[in-house]
């Protein structure tokens, strides 16, 4: 007999009927548990919201102290009863507060990863495997073209270029939660320890990173420092081809994202150094971590869903796209 | 091989001329020899393998991956090359090979692999490289580099690495061979320059600055002789013969570009001549029934990849002498202009073939009089050649033949172009210095019946307008998008809203590539008309009136 997942697609999202509440939903629910901080999962308006200490404090830095009603801390590995059934949250490893949403009712195990990566990454707790009958994953990399590169060789590119290019400036482009701070942390790792500038978008997350203990060296602001020939400036991917950046030296146009992988995509959208530097799984860390996971039924959510469903059918397991609609923020290929 | 990857995967990024130079400079300097030579080599198409081809590849993958997983990565990547690099399976541990091949290595291993061998030569390599490597790899072997960089911009990388000039290297380049060994010496002070031995060498050309009629003015006309500027390809052949006897004929392009392959029938021409050998500047025209053609009808031969016989017949290809660099092992570069000019007549008139002849002189004793020669080409002695003429050239006669832009020595004074009022109707960022400004620009004419009239692409511009102006197009486009297409904004037009660009272009060709049929030829930016309504704009109807006047007259 086939085992339970207690899921189902809604119009608000995805719903567990048996505790009656949503994962991730995308408009105002009465209970929602939310997997990370990025605005496309973590929306504002609904009556009670559940998730991390650190995924509560990004909405609130986003969205302002009143973004729902009721907002409970949940710690990983600590279980909750709701409904009928048992919920805990186990890191994810895509940002920091990111978790995985493991449902156990009888007889059942439902893991909805949430989005993930495998990579370790020192701005956040590293993925967590569980053991599930069904898994619910993300694809946005669902495609086998997309393996990510090694992140540390690609700070070096950049790096290399900073050498080559010491009188221009170097604009990189990079999300604003978590990618942006992953960043800072992994160049510091490389023993670059000029001082990193910032965008003003990116301030107050970064701040809050710096609060939290995370180590990230010399930060400023990019406004009112100069034409910063030969520095990093961080900066929401869009501003790197806006207004904004005439005011910096010959800017070098880089954008961090698992997008850059495919040459073509960083070419119209004008990117001269390109950075493979992704929060999510490469097709590789997907399938590994679908098939470690031993589930029976696999579920794939937003992205690029055809292959690995075509992937997994052929391995004989029980796999279907659920086509869920207004998710990928962080990773969509941006209207500049 | 992961050091010239890198380096070629930059490139195609790079949209700077400057910073290109930069990439190619840097990697010549601290890439070592030989690998940097064939990395020389691939960079100037010196390098080609004969059985390498996509359908190879193509094979190879469809043998290693589900076909399926094959086609949606390939629908969504859309390059062959890039597609397979990125899905070649390897074990997690080989990912970025510690002991990747050499670029030697792979050249080496590429060229003694026969047709059978080469499937899995070719496998083994790609399992040792990573994914940058592998798509360089690939590029490399399918001959499709398409990285923005030219033999010639590698040839200035070059000439930067060892302080010289890139004409210096072009003068001894025809007679070096991958992996350049002697030239990389040279360079680097090591060793004397080497000496080149090819009975056929290219000579940098030597080129003109555009002038106006106010510098014309400076200038004493008795100093000068005149031309026709032929709006054909500047062309030089180089014949000359082997120890064995071997008569050996290129023509090449103004930048060295050896393109005797498309021209058979020139080629068959210069071997008939009665010299051993010499070394003649021209243009390359098509010529029919003894009337040169536009260059629209140039283009049409250019066109076609395969050079049949009857692509021949009816595009029959010319040359129209200006200059000789070299006759029968003497050097004629150092002598005045307007003694080579009378070695040249006596060539052509001893030569005797018909696909040959003199570029005729215009004559003038003031400005005046070659200004109404240059209104009126035909009535000044191009006769029925007049529409393959697109100005006049200055040389000085005591000019030496110098390669490059020199100054003072040759003038072109190219006639008025033509101008054409359109509408804004696109923009696109620029790259570079320009990149966060909107600088290519769109634009169409009218077109349609008076009632249903609707603007139509005609062509795009991004050059013509200065700092300010480009500013304020920039806030112009901003303000008045209507549409957004990845990073193309579309602007407001319309009959009651738009803005109007007077466009200057050299002349107008047939095109299948453009919705309207017609292609400008150099279209830029020659006024903004802030102050016209954008339904005063020209009709298409115009652009087509100039390309069939131009085709009656061929």
């Amino acid at each position: 007999m086939q085992a339970a997942t207690f899921l189902a697609l809604r119009p608000q999202g995805l719903y567990c009927e048996a505790g009656d509440f949503y994962i991730d939903p995308l408009r105002s629910v009465p209970r929602a548990l939310i997997t990370h901080g990025h605005s496309d999962h973590a929306r504002a308006g609904h009556d009670k919201v559940l998730a991390t200490r650190d995924t509560l404090a990004v909405m609130a830095l986003r969205y302002g102290a009143e973004f729902a009603h009721e907002a409970q801390v949940v710690e990983y590995g600590e279980e909750l009863r709701i409904g009928d059934v048992a919920v805990s949250l186990h890191p994810a490893g895509h940002v920091l507060g990111s978790a995985q949403i493991l449902i156990r009712g009888p007889g059942a195990r439902t893991v909805v990863s949430g989005d993930y990566k495998r990579e370790p990454d020192p701005t956040c707790a590293p993925f967590e495997l569980i053991a599930c009958d069904t898994f619910v994953s993300e694809a946005t990399f669902g495609l086998p073209v997309f393996r990510h590169s090694n992140a540390a060789g690609e700070i070096e590119k950049l790096l290399a270029s900073l050498r080559l290019f010491p009188e221009r400036a170097h604009l990189v482009g990079a999300y604003t939660f978590g990618k942006a701070q992953r960043l800072i942390a992994l160049l510091r790792q490389k023993g670059y320890d000029r001082p990193v500038f910032l965008h003003g978008a990116l301030e107050k997350l970064t701040d809050y990173y710096v609060r939290r203990g995370i180590a990230l060296g010399d930060i400023r602001k990019a406004a009112g420092a100069g034409d910063l020939a030969g520095e990093i400036v961080l900066c929401p991917p869009t501003a790197v081809s806006d207004i904004w950046s005439r005011k910096f030296a010959d800017p070098v146009t880089s954008f961090a994202s698992g997008w850059m992988r495919v040459r073509a995509r960083a070419r119209q959208s004008g990117i001269e150094l390109p950075l493979v530097i992704s929060d999510h799984a490469d097709w590789d860390a997907l399938c590994t971590t679908i098939s470690e996971t031993g589930c029976s039924k696999l579920l794939v959510t937003h992205g690029e869903a055809d292959a690995l469903v075509h992937c997994f059918k052929n391995r004989g397991i029980d796999a279907e796209p659920l086509h869920m609609l207004g998710y990928g923020e962080d990773e969509a290929p941006e209207e500049t | 091989m992961n050091r010239f990857a890198s380096l070629l995967d930059r490139l195609q990024h790079e949209p700077s001329r400057l910073a290109k130079l930069r990439l190619m400079t840097d990697y010549f300097r601290t890439t070592a020899d030989p690998d940097r030579g064939y990395g020389l080599a691939a960079l100037t198409g010196a390098l080609s393998f004969k059985y390498a081809k996509p359908g190879l590849v193509k094979a190879l993958i469809v043998s290693r991956i589900d076909p399926v997983l094959f086609e949606l990565s390939y629908d969504y990547v859309g390059d062959l090359s890039e597609t397979v690099a990125l899905l070649w399976p390897v074990e997690a541990s080989a990912r970025g090979a510690d002991h990747p091949a050499s670029l030697t290595e792979v050249v080496r291993r590429l060229a003694e692999s026969g047709k059978i061998d080469l499937p899995r030569v070719l496998a083994e390599l790609l399992d040792g490289l990573d994914e940058t490597g592998r798509w360089a790899l690939l590029k490399l072997i399918t001959g499709a580099m398409r990285i923005g960089a030219s033999a010639r911009l590698a040839k200035q990388a070059l000439a930067d690495l060892g302080g010289k000039s890139a004409n210096d290297i072009e003068d001894i380049w025809h007679g070096l061979k991958p992996p350049y060994l002697d030239l990389f010496a040279w360079l680097e002070g090591r060793e004397p320059r080497p000496v080149t031995n090819d009975p056929a060498p290219f000579s940098p050309a030597m080129l003109a600055h555009a002038i106006t009629e106010e510098e014309l003015a400076e200038l004493n006309p008795h100093d000068f002789r005149a031309e026709w500027k032929w709006d054909g390809i500047r062309v030089q052949a180089a014949v000359g013969e082997r120890r064995s006897g071997d008569k050996i004929i290129r023509l090449f392009s103004r930048t060295g570009e050896d393109i005797s392959g498309a021209f058979p029938d020139l080629v068959a021409m210069f071997a008939e001549l009665p010299y051993r050998a010499f070394s003649l500047d021209g243009e390359l025209l098509i010529r029919r029934d003894g009337v040169v053609q536009s260059f629209g009808v140039l283009q049409q031969r250019l066109n076609r990849k395969k050079v049949s016989a009857s692509l021949l017949a009816e595009y029959p290809a010319h040359i129209r002498a200006y200059d000789l660099l070299s006759f029968e092992g003497e050097d004629l570069r150092a002598l005045p202009f307007v003694e080579r000019r009378g070695r040249l007549e006596t060539f052509v008139a001893r030569a005797g073939a018909a696909r040959l002849d003199l570029s005729p002189q215009i004559d003038f004793a003031t400005w005046d009089r070659l200004a109404a020669a240059r209104r009126d080409p035909a009535s000044a002695g191009a006769g029925a050649d007049a529409t393959a003429v697109e100005g006049v050239m200055l040389k000085r006669a005591e000019s030496i033949y110098v390669p490059g832009r020199p100054k003072g020595l040759w003038y072109k004074w190219k006639r008025d172009p033509f101008t054409i009022d359109a509408v804004l109707m696109y923009a696109q960022r620029g790259h570079g210095k320009r990149s966060s400004f909107y600088s290519d620009f769109t634009f169409g004419l009218w077109q349609g019946q008076t009632e249903r009239d609707e603007l139509v692409p005609v062509g795009k511009a991004y050059f013509g307008f200065t700092d300010e102006e480009l500013r304020r197009l920039d806030r112009y486009v901003r303000t008045n998008t209507s549409e957004r297409y990845g990073p193309v904004r579309e602007v407001a037009h319309g009959k009651d809203e738009g803005l109007v660009l007077e466009i200057a272009f050299d002349g107008v060709n047939r095109s299948g590539r453009h919705k309207s049929g017609v292609a400008m030829r150099f279209p830029r930016i020659n006024r903004i008309r802030w102050d016209k309504p954008s339904r005063e704009a020209d009709r298409l109807e115009t652009l087509e009136a100039l390309l069939k006047e131009d085709e009656r007259m061929s």
